[in-house]
């Protein structure tokens, strides 16, 4: 269950989009994720053959959890065994990976999911030969129903290290490429194990508490808890104001016969296990409360505000829509969005993430546009490489962008990347926007609406549109003196708009 | 007490001194006597030495480094100069089949106290033929020492040892290098086989030599203002290598990157790598990276050699992704 925004802590699996046995290439879309923040479009990390599905429509599980298991083919380079690459590296210090968390909610009795999964297994000796099983146990990601074995990714120094601490690798999550564990993790790992008592996380739990190799079998399920019911998915261990505990119980008791006899099989029509319209708007609601109230509390923003003369951009866009087809005609906003985009490259101080007490600046440029949605709440997805596109084509992935966002099916690279956020509200008829930043981004910048004002050219008083730009960023990252700069370089790149 | 001069004035000072010291030493090769040598690192010799003992030569690789193998095996240190190693390969025959050989195959009888100086390197817009870094394959070579001083102290003390082998020492001198100035202690005794840590630091080890070291120090020190400390590796020796030294440095830091201008495939950098993995691999924390020339013949035009040859900046970029997550 990949993390797909900050403040996500579970997911619900609403369809799988491939069925197991089937040939998957990176990038393809394979399932469908329901979180607060709407239906997402799962992308898979790895090439290979789809082999087991460990998380049926109908269940929530935490961040995190394996969904399916990926037998990759040939590629020795970028091998994730147990395929789900799992949170963005940026957010896998948070990730609750902890082999002993509550299990997922266990498929419907005897459904045709597990029968499909046995025949499989029966096919798979090659591999599992292939991947003889390593000294260091199974891997931490192997949960629920026995996976083929995957090898543990894990550095060769790490590994020495880790027999000489005592420490047991499987219980450790990687921070190295492709998620490999190094020497600075199992050290992590150590000094958690003897410090902060009192103070679990999951790496800390895991590996106290996880005998190594133990792992697989025992989470076979036990048909016993799953009758429990839905507070088993205990909310993982993280700060108090986050989403509140899924309730897993009601979709799946009203799901349950198409999703359970065919689960797989019912891809298109798995609606049905989506939360009511209701349930989902309180749910946004929660998680837009958690994230602004840890921006305001942790995140010192300073404002800027300056007003733009649009005479230039509006002229431009006027003549140059004229030249173009109604459908593809230029808003303002994509000329604003752009501006912003171009004028970051010079500002990597706001273009990037603050964590665990220090920023780091990210090279590529994703603004991610808030979108306002119908039944309240907003979403922020990133128009990825904003800065390198040109208008027509921002143009074009912007209305796609809305157009997915209000029908439910954003990827979820585009919640996770956004690297700074543009807020503007002009169409609602204000004039000046003072933004909150979206944490761990570290700006984010608002847009009033354009105003005819009396505004002085070259001595003589003339009636120009303007719009007023803000800026809310970051103190502990950058000072309003930079901030300035910034906001004046997008009113430059606005007084060209034919080199946006 | 050290001077300062350039490469250059170094490797002309390391020549006048050998050809004072001992009267067997003669200098020969394309233009090293009128001319002053295409890289003016013989300038003013055949002044001081007169042509016996500072000889024009034809252009023929084959012969000149043929006469010199013979006066070697006449009891003479002879020094030859071959232009560049893109015209080395002209003189294989010779290089390889005679000299590198000689003693095993005259049973111990003979030896070819020979030292052969060429330049080598790219970067300096003279296209395909003449951009070259060879030195990879000669060190491939058993029986022959090959040296690769990087800096102007090496430039001016190194030549005082090759001398002072029984057996075949090529020198590759990167043609970048030539106009760098630095300081020299006249009187330091330098040991030929011995690498040389040029910067120390903790947490990666760039494995390098030649003109890649000046590229190697650049990317360190921007490494080190965003806090990743390098440590630099100067191997100065080729053949053979001063193995121990880069592998107690990267059992210490447990990582390692490769920097070297000859192309990637086969490359002195891929030896280097075999090794660490034969030998330090329980020590290693990241597998080992490689930055090497593209593989495709060095262009003309001074962009594209730019691209093709490994940068500061590709050092830097390498060095971040191996240490991403650990910053």
């Amino acid at each position: 269950m990949p993390k797909l925004g900050a403040d996500m802590t579970v997911g619900t699996v609403v369809a799988w989009t491939r069925q197991p046995g089937e040939f998957v290439r990176r990038g393809d879309i394979v399932a469908q994720v329901d979180t607060d923040k709407g239906v997402i479009d799962i992308e898979v990390f790895a090439t290979g053959v789809l082999e087991q599905i460990l998380v049926l429509p109908g269940q929530t599980v935490p961040v995190g959890t394996p969904l399916a298991t990926i037998r990759e083919t040939g590629a020795p380079e970028e091998r994730v065994p147990g395929a789900w690459a799992g949170p963005p590296p940026a957010e896998a210090g948070v990730a609750p990976q902890a082999p002993q968390a509550p299990p997922p909610p266990l498929p419907p009795p005897a459904s045709a999911f597990g029968a499909g999964a046995v025949a499989r297994a029966g096919h798979q000796p090659a591999a599992s030969m292939a991947q003889p099983e390593p000294p260091g146990g199974m891997p931490v990601s192997a949960q629920g129903p026995p996976a083929a074995p995957a090898r543990l990714r894990i550095s060769p120094s790490a590994r020495e290290l880790a027999r000489a601490l005592g420490v047991d690798p499987a219980a450790v999550q990687g921070t190295g490429r492709g998620g490999a564990i190094t020497r600075e993790d199992i050290q992590r790992a150590a000094a958690q194990r003897a410090g902060a008592l009192g103070r679990p996380r999951a790496e800390e739990a895991a590996a106290a508490g996880q005998p190594s190799a133990g792992a697989p079998a025992t989470q076979q399920p036990a048909p016993g808890p799953s009758q429990a019911g839905p507070a088993q998915v205990a909310p993982p261990q993280l700060p108090p104001p986050q989403v509140a505990p899924p309730q897993a119980g009601p979709p799946q008791a009203g799901a349950p016969p198409t999703a359970a006899e065919s689960p797989l099989a019912a891809a298109p029509m798995a609606r049905g296990v989506q939360l009511p319209a209701e349930e989902r708007a309180a749910r946004m609601r929660q998680s837009i409360a958690a994230a602004m109230s840890r921006s305001k509390r942790e995140i010192p923003h300073y404002y800027l505000g300056t007003t733009i003369d649009l005479h230039r951009a509006v002229t431009w866009l006027a003549a140059e829509n004229e030249r173009r087809t109604v459908t593809q005609r230029l808003l303002y906003g994509a000329l604003l969005i752009k501006a912003t985009a171009l004028a970051l490259r010079d500002f990597p101080e706001l273009n990037g993430f603050y964590m665990d007490g220090r920023y780091k600046p990210n090279e590529a440029i994703h603004v991610g546009v808030a979108v306002s949605l119908r039944l309240g709440g907003l979403i922020a997805p990133a128009l990825h490489h904003t800065d390198r596109l040109d208008l027509s084509t921002l143009m074009e992935r912007l209305r796609g962008l809305v157009q997915r966002v209000r029908g439910g099916s954003l990827r979820g690279s585009e919640l996770a990347d956004p690297t700074i956020t543009v807020t503007s509200l002009g169409e609602q008829g204000v004039e000046l926007v003072l933004p909150v930043i979206y944490p761990p981004q570290v700006a984010i910048v608002g847009f009033g609406k354009v105003v005819e004002r009396a505004w002085a050219v070259e001595g003589q008083v003339v009636v120009r549109p303007t719009i007023t730009a803000t800026l809310a960023a970051d103190h502990r990252v950058s000072d309003g003196h930079r901030g300035a700069l910034f906001l004046a370089a997008i009113d430059r790149l606005l007084q060209q708009p034919e080199s946006l | 007490m050290p001077t300062t001069m350039t490469y250059r004035e170094a490797v002309r000072a390391a020549l006048a001194e050998a050809l004072r010291s001992d009267e067997r030493v003669l200098l020969m090769g394309e233009d090293v006597g009128r001319y002053g040598g295409a890289f003016a690192c013989s300038r003013g010799l055949l002044e001081e030495f007169g042509p016996e003992r500072v000889r024009d030569t034809p252009l023929s690789e084959a012969t000149f480094v043929g006469a010199g193998i013979g006066a070697a095996l006449g009891g003479m240190r002879p020094i030859v100069e071959i232009m560049t190693c893109n015209f080395a390969l002209l003189a294989l025959d010779q290089i390889v089949n005679h000299a590198a050989i000689m003693r095993h195959m005259s049973g111990g009888q003979f030896s070819v106290p020979l030292v052969i100086r060429m330049a080598s390197g790219g970067g300096r817009r003279v296209a395909a033929q003449h951009s070259n870094s060879f030195e990879g394959w000669f060190a491939r070579l058993p029986g022959v020492t090959v040296l690769a001083p990087a800096t102007v102290q090496d430039a001016r003390t190194m030549l005082r040892g090759a001398l002072r082998e029984p057996d075949p020492v090529l020198i590759f001198e990167h043609i970048l290098l030539y106009p760098v100035q630095g300081e020299v202690d006249e009187q330091a005794d330098t040991d030929i086989r011995r690498a040389a840590v040029r910067r120390p630091g903790r947490d990666v080890s760039l494995i390098t030599y030649g003109g890649s070291l000046p590229k190697t120090l650049a990317a360190a020190e921007q490494l080190a203002a965003e806090g990743i400390e390098a440590e630099v590796i100067d191997l100065r020796c080729l053949r053979p290598l001063d193995t121990e030294l880069f592998l107690d440095s990267v059992r210490r830091t447990h990582r390692a990157v490769v920097v070297d201008e000859a192309w990637y495939t086969g490359s002195l950098a891929a030896e280097i790598s075999a090794l660490i993995m034969e030998r330090a691999f329980y020590d290693l924390d990241a597998p080992v990276a490689r930055v090497c020339s593209a593989e495709v013949p060095l262009p003309y035009a001074g962009h594209l050699e730019d691209a093709a040859l490994p940068q500061a900046a590709a050092i830097e970029r390498t060095v971040k992704e191996m240490m991403a997550g650990h910053g």
